[in-house]
């Protein structure tokens, strides 16, 4: 039918007599015998057997030989030579030359369609001779299952199909735009190809995993498989559960949520060289450095765009390429940073502490444009990144407070905004026993700035979050003095054992914020009675009626303070059994300094007070006969003496007299 | 300070100083052993109170400074209780002593307590303590007192009730872990208010009323120093003590107790001594009055 619509357009007179010759033969081999109708593949082989057998095609002679017996092992052993030469159907015999290529798509039509839109399809059907088509890659007559090794298109066979053409030199990769360069051998050296070729490992991903087979589209696609948005997919057909490995960078869903902002797969694991090497076309470090390692490299504002590379190499980042931080940077332009904005944002890896500093003090005023407010580079430093455990950190312990200082020092920018109570911070460090430990004995593990305020999550001491909130210094400091805190939280001084609306000590309140001192010292003993009676008033004014109380009041420290008895930090109620001064254990307590004390001894009123006549009446009554005493005699004295003044004033004089008249009569 | 005491002597002619100029015999009240008890016993009684007080004033400038110079409160508790044994011992000496002149006199304790001479209260005394308190008030003449005046007696047994409280409390807190096997623990804390204020009774009682009494008194200004040299004037000793001076001259008793005068370079001693034993004597005072008046609490 097909031929008369031809007759119909064509109106050539002599295609036309042709034709009519055609049918009639047409009619005439129908009626002749039904066998030459049927098309069966032994009439095709009949000839195409024949080694020798040549045909033309586009003006070439072409060996039309066909392999039957690669035919008859091959997946398409089943159909007919006329399925796929579907321009031969129904053909006179001998067939005409420039045979059509063999048509796969009336099977494999999910293929095709793939194949379509893929950047092969499009360019052979743009008439690019490079262009592959079907039996470019899986060959003809002989097709294999793919599961069959000896299959073109089985993987250990892909990347040499592909690699046909990708490789280094091919007309491809030298006449057409592939971003890519040393495909196969970068794949052959990567995990992936090394897996495949030395090991055999045919699950693992070959050219056609990532690329797709038949969909095979540029990077910049958004439709293509290995396109940023689309990779992590790719990448997790195979490795699904990555994201639980690289939770800390993606966080699961974020990787394919916000895959603009977050590194792709390819961005650390580099394509064909699937090792932590960066990707390096047009976006490796070597391309930033071509411009910034010039010292004199100014932006337009004028501050400096220098990058000592010497020292990014020594970073902690010296495996971290110039985009996997500036992330911006886009290949496609001729100077991939020109799409720059934004700030560095470290929270790409360092998520975690990220979501710290935006909640510390530093970042909500860093978020508010509060220009005094530390970003990561401020402590950090930008491209000379060092490890907190490297001495020339500006994180190092024992720089840790000079670091905090530039800020927190008195009449710096941050000391300026502060309001509180706690001034000089920094000198007082020094002098405590942290900032000795740390600065003069170089204890690295001594508590720093960071250990108490943590490092990102800085607040102030009014946020209940804070990590020297009053709730939570006993825990802060816990973290080093562990079993202080076991005993504290068990005390009446814990908020644990203690329910009342009054503020209850916490650690620094005996021990202060930044001044902390040893407390074997004297002025930490002496000082440490007056915090006490900063609630317990009328107690600590008792005990100061008492011995012991007037020998520290004196400024000695070798008798009992409120600690010795109390205990520190495990004070119980006295009706506790556990109680220093339980029945049980008072004695014993006295006994630590008072060798012989008995249970007697420990009767005395170590809080007494001779005012009270109800709770101490034997203290009141002695002390009130005591008092009559003294001033009944000063009384009787006193008048004694009043009344003989004047009159030893007068006597005076008449014993003069008196003196120098005896004296008279003597001489006399 | 040596020439201000000097000038405040010379402005003030104390009687006696114009009496040495003339080697006169002069009359011996006060035995040697008596004198030196008397010194030993201003060391020992002006050291427990500087050192007491800086305990019962603790919360005074002075006391924290007095105690660090004393050494620390250590320190000063060795002082304490080192005077505190001179001080027994200063008394139990003069109880030897009084055995001793039992035993040279060869009286009864009876008859030697109530000895006319001796230092117990006796009707004269209560005529004299009339009398006296007449003559203050103009309405009389001076009694005429004998070997011990009312006064001084009052001093003499305020050591004796001094020593029994003052030691009884100390020997108390000194072994409070001896004591409380007997005494409940509460004692310790009366034994601290008595010997406390037993103590503030006796150096307010010395510093003010006994050195009124003895050197104070303007007939008397600015020292007597009788109690160091032992010897007074004749001639002051007759107008001083009357009946005594009669009745030695009528037992004709009255030699035995002539001496020579010491010479100056020991009376300047003397002074010296009396001297800084009355300011710091004065010095408590101050103290003691700053202590309950600015700052008690």
């Amino acid at each position: 039918m097909r031929e008369y619509f031809e007759i119909l357009e064509e109106k050539n007179v002599i295609k036309f007599l042709f034709n009519i010759w055609r049918f009639s033969f047409f009619y005439m081999m129908l009626a002749f015998s039904a066998s030459a109708y049927a098309q069966d593949n032994s009439d095709c082989l009949g000839c195409h057997e024949d080694k020798t057998l040549k045909g033309t095609k586009n003006g070439k002679e072409i060996s039309v030989y066909v392999d039957s017996k690669k035919l008859a092992a091959s997946v398409h052993a089943g159909n007919k030579c006329i399925d796929c030469h579907v321009d031969l159907k129904n053909s006179d015999f001998p067939h005409k030359e420039n045979v059509d290529r063999a048509k796969c798509t009336n099977c494999h039509k999910e293929e095709n369609q793939d194949y379509a839109i893929s950047l092969h399809g499009t360019s052979a059907a743009k008439g690019d001779k490079l262009a592959p088509v079907c039996q470019t890659c899986h060959g003809s007559h002989e097709i294999l299952p793919v599961k069959n090794p000896k299959s073109a298109v089985a993987p250990l066979n892909i990347p040499y199909v592909c690699g046909s053409c990708h490789r280094e030199g091919s007309p491809v990769q030298v006449q057409r735009h592939i971003p890519q360069s040393n495909i196969l051998e970068n794949y052959t050296e990567s995990i992936h190809g090394e897996a495949l070729l030395k090991k055999g490992l045919v699950v693992v991903a070959t050219c056609a995993s990532c690329h797709t087979p038949h969909r095979v589209l540029p990077h910049t696609d958004p439709r293509s498989s290995i396109s940023r948005k689309n990779i992590a997919a790719t990448c997790t057909q195979c490795h699904a559960g990555i994201e639980n490995v690289h939770r800390k960078i993606i966080r699961g869903e974020l990787w394919e949520k916000e895959a603009n902002v977050l590194p792709a797969c390819v961005d650390c694991h580099q394509p064909h060289k699937i090792r932590n090497v960066y990707y390096e076309q047009g976006m490796a470090d070597q391309d930033c450095l071509r411009c910034h390692s010039k010292p004199n490299l100014k932006s337009a504002s004028g501050k400096s765009m220098f990058v000592d590379y010497s020292k990014l190499a020594g970073s902690m980042h010296q495996k971290v390429a110039c985009s996997q931080c500036h992330t911006q940077v886009n290949p496609s332009h001729l100077r991939p940073c020109e799409g720059i904005t934004d700030t560095v944002d470290c929270t790409a890896c360092h998520a975690e502490i990220g979501d710290e500093y935006k909640s510390s003090i530093h970042g909500q005023l860093y978020a508010k444009n509060n220009s005094n407010a530390p970003f990561c580079t401020d402590c950090h430093g930008s491209h000379h990144v060092l490890g907190k455990k490297d001495p020339k950190s500006p994180t190092f312990a024992i720089n840790v407070p000079y670091l905090c200082a530039k800020c927190h020092r008195e009449g710096q920018k941050a000391a300026v905004r502060y309001t509180g109570t706690e001034h000089n911070i920094v000198e007082k460090y020094t002098e405590s026993i942290h900032g000795k430990g740390l600065l003069k004995s170089g204890m690295t593990i001594t508590a720093t700035c960071a250990d108490c305020h943590t490092a990102h999550h800085e607040l102030p001491h009014t946020d209940p979050a804070s990590s020297v909130n009053r709730k939570n210094v006993s825990s802060t400091c816990g973290q080093c003095h562990y079993g202080i805190q076991e005993q504290f939280d068990k005390s009446v001084h814990s908020p644990l054992v203690t329910k009342t609306d009054k503020e209850l000590p916490s650690c620094n309140d005996c021990h202060t914020a930044h001044t902390i001192r040893r407390t074997d010292q004297d002025t930490f003993k002496l000082t440490i009675m007056n915090q006490c009676g900063r609630c317990h008033a009328e107690i600590a004014k008792t005990y100061f009626d008492t011995y012991h109380g007037k020998v520290s009041q004196l400024g000695y420290t070798k008798t009992a303070k409120c600690y010795d008895c109390h205990g520190a930090h495990d004070i119980l109620k006295v009706t506790d059994p556990n109680s220093h001064l339980s029945y049980q254990n008072v004695v014993k307590t006295c006994q630590k300094c008072h060798a012989g004390a008995n249970r007697q001894f420990a009767g005395y009123f170590t809080h007494a007070t001779h005012h009270d006549p109800n709770k101490y009446p034997w203290l009141y009554w002695t002390f009130a006969g005591m008092t009559a005493l003294l001033i009944g005699t000063f009384l009787l004295a006193g008048i004694h003496t009043l009344l003989w003044l004047p009159r030893s004033i007068k006597y005076r004089k008449e014993l003069k007299e008196k003196l120098s008249h005896n004296n008279e009569e003597e001489i006399e | 300070m040596d020439n201000n005491f000097e000038n405040i002597v010379e402005d003030i002619k104390p009687i006696e100083v114009q009496q040495v100029k003339r080697p006169k015999l002069q009359f011996q009240r006060f035995t040697r052993l008596n004198r030196v008890l008397h010194i030993l016993m201003i060391v020992s009684f002006i050291s427990l109170a500087l050192t007491g007080m800086t305990l019962k004033f603790s919360y005074t400038g002075w006391a924290v400074i007095l105690s660090h110079l004393l050494g620390g409160f250590e320190s000063a508790g060795y002082i304490h209780r080192f005077f505190a044994l001179v001080m027994v011992s200063i008394f139990v000496t003069h109880i030897i002593d009084l055995t001793k002149m039992k035993k040279r006199e060869n009286k009864s304790w009876i008859k030697l307590i109530f000895d006319p001479g001796s230092m117990m209260f006796n009707k004269k005394d209560l005529k004299d303590i009339l009398g006296t308190l007449k003559w203050f008030i103009g309405v009389g003449e001076r009694p005429e007192y004998g070997r011990w005046t009312y006064w001084e007696k009052f001093d003499y047994f305020a050591v004796f009730w001094g020593i029994f409280v003052i030691g009884s409390t100390g020997i108390t807190l000194w072994f409070p872990e001896l004591l409380t096997r007997i005494l409940p623990g509460w004692a310790i804390n009366v034994a601290t208010i008595i010997h406390s204020d037993e103590a503030l009774l006796a150096t307010g009682f010395i510093f003010t009323v006994h050195f009124f009494n003895t050197h104070l008194r303007p007939e008397k200004f600015p020292m007597d120093i009788v109690i160091f040299s032992g010897r007074i004037p004749l001639e002051e000793f007759k107008i001083d003590r009357p009946t005594e001076y009669k009745e030695l001259v009528e037992k004709g008793e009255l030699e035995n107790y002539l001496v020579e005068p010491y010479p100056q370079i020991v009376i300047r001693a003397i002074k010296v001594f009396g001297w800084i034993a009355l300011s710091m004597g004065f010095s408590i005072i101050v103290w003691i009055i700053y202590a309950m008046i600015f700052a008690y609490r």
